[in-house]
């Protein structure tokens, strides 16, 4: 096992919110030594190698809860390995995958396999979600103590809407048994098939509308039945300034609820489609200016635990066509980081709270969700050493075609994001280093 | 953001593509319209012809199916002298198995000069005008529910052919609004020409409220509506939305929004009634008041034809 030292770094712990010059080092998979200033245990370290990191950020991995890899699905491409170098590139090494692959994850042999070939690629650590029910139907339930057993962290619809309350109350209570976690985009089946936010740009342009009531009837519905089954929910991708009041009003109310939003609604709206730009083809839709800041406020303040870079591979020809036609989605892992630092700088938070947005806040969701302890979690000695080291001020420009991951389709095309991975370790093994 | 030039005007905000009415300047608006007015005598003499397309060649690539918008293309390019090629790809490109983009790649290697392009989706000409050979112009011939520029430009001829002053008029469009394009087309000339009042009339299924962003004055009550407007479009309705969950039954529909007499009378004596066509007569209009003094729909045919030689012509005298 090697043992390695990272020097000269900035070490920042979002968890404490220390940000302080220091050192850390390596071992056996686990942090061994959290330095701040000079310790002399460093000297006794015996490094295989030594990392001068040059002022470097060093911060716990990224975590990711909503990543699509395409596989099952897509074996013959060899997208999983193609993604999965992604993440590490973007400095993720723990992910949530949903269960919308093809076929869906509703077996216990598809999870074993994912998670087989996974571990073999040696990159970030995945974490399936397994269907919640059978085939995403939404009709009969799945096994889910034997997909949990397979290594499933929670149950997911993935972005289709059950239409059948019934089967989402039964649903719910059948997690609730468990003690499972069930992660929810509220979304009403009927209103929000639409391909863009209603309002004016899509009266504008004539594409078909999601009102807002679609994601705050759904809400609504599946505070209701939490109430009632008592089941634990992750709410995903919530988009609206509406949809975040009823989330703020449920957790106060003590809900056992978690959320997260993607880079996408965080900086974007509806206007960013312009002349019928497909990279803007998302789910959910873009919306308005309003709901925008609402979702900076609410990650800011933490009624939203986490940003996700709602990853979701889509090859090149599945763009150009008409906007409605084209295929939903846009690749997201390696411009994770980029997206928290541009938000974090704009809305002056700190590095260390700015980061707590895609390491500890995140990582906090999983472990509940896998029901283990948060325990030596993030930049703490004995921790698991799933490190991402970054400079801060080195900044880039966003270009599908120099990306790892083969899905090219970004709305952040030409952006300029400040922040440049340059390692990532997974349990203390080098996953990642950038070149030159 | 990036590259948000409107992607019909070229460096020197000159009409290159007609893809939609939305952005385009009024002066842009009044030239085509005055072009128009030049070829109506063409289209009355008994040699029909002007040589401005001669040698050039106008491919109608029509993925939803319409004989009657192909129909006036075809005539106005042929007035012009140019060369017709009709392709009726009826279904989307997708459903065809060859994409939209690789059709476009393969006609342009044909020398294509203009391609006129009907679409089901919102936007698909815009992706066409992106990626065709630069030399090549497309006009809109009615994308999704987006828009139908010609049609809104040949409406805009008739109504400054009849009142001649747009900034004095009320204009009340009538029907299925959120699913038209062609009351997106009207909505924008109109508030480009400078027209006072819009009225957007109908039930609030097919009326939203969040058309009011589009600068128009919403009724949902058809004798307010109509009252003493000078101009009434009443725009087709759509077999499939005769009943379900839109309207309950055409029946129905006809008594509430439908024209009649009693209701035109409402309006101004001299109002005139027009409509894009092909006409449901005792669904949203009576016969009598489609035969009626007051109606212009025939005559908008006939300027929709010297409107489309105007936009043909304007648009291939321009360089990317």
């Amino acid at each position: 096992m090697s043992r390695i030292l990272i020097t000269n770094a900035r070490v920042v712990d979002p968890a404490s919110g220390r940000d302080d010059p220091g050192a850390v080092a390596l071992d056996g998979g686990r942090i061994a030594i959290v330095a701040r200033g000079h310790d002399p245990r460093l000297s006794d370290f015996d490094a295989t190698r030594t990392i001068d990191a040059r002022g470097a950020v060093v911060v716990p991995g990224l975590v990711d809860l909503a990543a699509r890899l395409g596989e099952p699905g897509s074996e013959h491409t060899g997208l999983l390995e193609s993604e999965l170098a992604a993440a590490v590139a973007g400095g993720v090494t723990s992910l949530v995958c949903p269960p919308d692959t093809d076929p869906v994850l509703d077996e216990p042999g598809l999870v074993t396999m994912l998670k087989f070939r996974a571990r073999n690629l040696h990159r970030a650590r995945l974490y399936p979600l397994g269907a919640l029910t059978q085939g995403l139907k939404g009709e009969a339930l799945t096994e889910m103590a034997e997909l949990r057993e397979a290594g499933c962290v929670g149950f997911s619809h993935a972005d289709v809407a059950i239409r059948d309350t019934l089967v989402l109350h039964r649903a719910l209570q059948y997690a609730a048994t468990f003690g499972y976690t069930v992660w929810l985009r509220p979304n009403d089946a009927w209103l929000g098939n639409g391909v863009a936010a209603k309002g004016p740009l899509a009266t504008r342009l004539g594409l078909s509308g999601v009102p807002v009531l679609a994601e705050t009837i759904a809400l609504a519905t599946i505070f209701e039945l939490m109430r009632d089954t008592g089941a634990r929910v992750h709410l995903c991708r919530l988009s609206s300034a509406a949809g975040i009041e009823l989330v703020r009003a449920a957790k106060a109310e003590g809900l056992p609820l978690t959320c997260d939003a993607s880079i996408h609604q965080l900086h974007l709206i509806d206007v960013d489609i312009g002349y019928f730009d497909s990279a803007m083809r998302l789910v959910p839709p873009l919306r308005q200016q309003r709901d925008r800041d609402a979702i900076r406020a609410a990650l800011a303040d933490g009624t939203i635990d986490a940003l996700v870079s709602d990853h979701t591979p889509v090859m090149e020809d599945a763009k150009h066509l008409p906007f409605a036609e084209a295929e939903p989605g846009a690749t997201g892992l390696e411009l994770l980081l980029g997206a928290a630092l541009k938000w974090g700088e704009a809305t002056k938070l700190g590095m260390a709270k700015t980061l707590a947005v895609v390491t500890t806040r995140p990582a906090a969701v999983l472990a509940r969700s896998r029901g283990v302890a948060e325990s030596r979690q993030g930049l703490q000695e004995g921790a698991a050493a799933d490190l991402c080291v970054f400079a801060a001020d080195e900044s880039w420009t966003v270009d599908g075609t120099t990306l790892a991951s083969r899905s090219r389709h970004t709305p952040f095309a030409r952006y300029e994001m400040r922040g440049r991975v340059h390692f990532t370790f997974v349990a203390g093994a080098l996953a990642y280093e950038a070149a030159g | 953001m990036f590259g948000r030039r409107n992607p019909q005007l070229n460096a020197n905000d000159e009409l290159i593509h007609l893809l939609s009415i939305e952005g385009l300047p009024q002066a842009t608006l009044q030239h085509i319209l005055d072009t128009a007015g030049t070829f109506l005598s063409v289209n009355e003499r008994d040699v029909k012809k002007v040589p401005l397309l001669r040698g050039k060649s106008v491919f109608n690539l029509f993925f939803e199916n319409s004989t009657r918008t192909r129909t006036t293309f075809e005539i106005a390019a042929k007035r012009l002298s140019a060369d017709v090629i009709n392709l009726d790809i009826a279904r989307s490109s997708t459903a065809k198995g060859e994409s939209l983009l690789d059709t476009i790649a393969n006609l342009s290697a044909m020398h294509a000069d203009m391609f006129v392009v009907r679409h089901s989706e919102s936007g698909a000409p815009y992706l066409i005008a992106q990626h065709c050979a630069p030399h090549v112009h497309v006009v809109n011939a009615g994308d999704g529910r987006h828009s139908h520029p010609t049609q809104g430009l040949l409406d805009m001829y008739t109504i400054r052919h009849y009142k001649h002053d747009f900034t004095q008029l009320t204009v009340a469009i009538v029907g299925d609004i959120v699913h038209s394009r062609v009351a997106r087309s009207d909505i924008h000339a109109l508030t480009t020409l400078g027209v006072p009042e819009i009225r957007a009339v109908g039930p609030k299924t097919l009326v939203p409220g969040d058309l009011r962003e589009m600068g128009v004055r919403v009724c949902h009550d058809m004798a307010e509506g109509v009252r003493d407007a000078d101009v009434i479009i009443m725009l087709r309705l759509q077999n499939e939305r005769m009943s379900g969950a839109m309207l309950p039954s055409a029946g129905e529909y006809f008594k509430t929004f439908g024209l009649d007499a009693a209701k035109l009378a409402l309006a101004k004596p001299d109002a005139i009634v027009m409509h894009p066509g092909p006409i449901n007569r005792g669904v949203e209009i009576d016969s009598a008041v489609v035969d009626g003094q007051q109606s212009v729909i025939l005559p908008q045919v006939t300027f929709g034809i010297a409107v489309r030689m105007a936009v043909m012509s304007i648009i291939a005298g321009n360089s990317p």
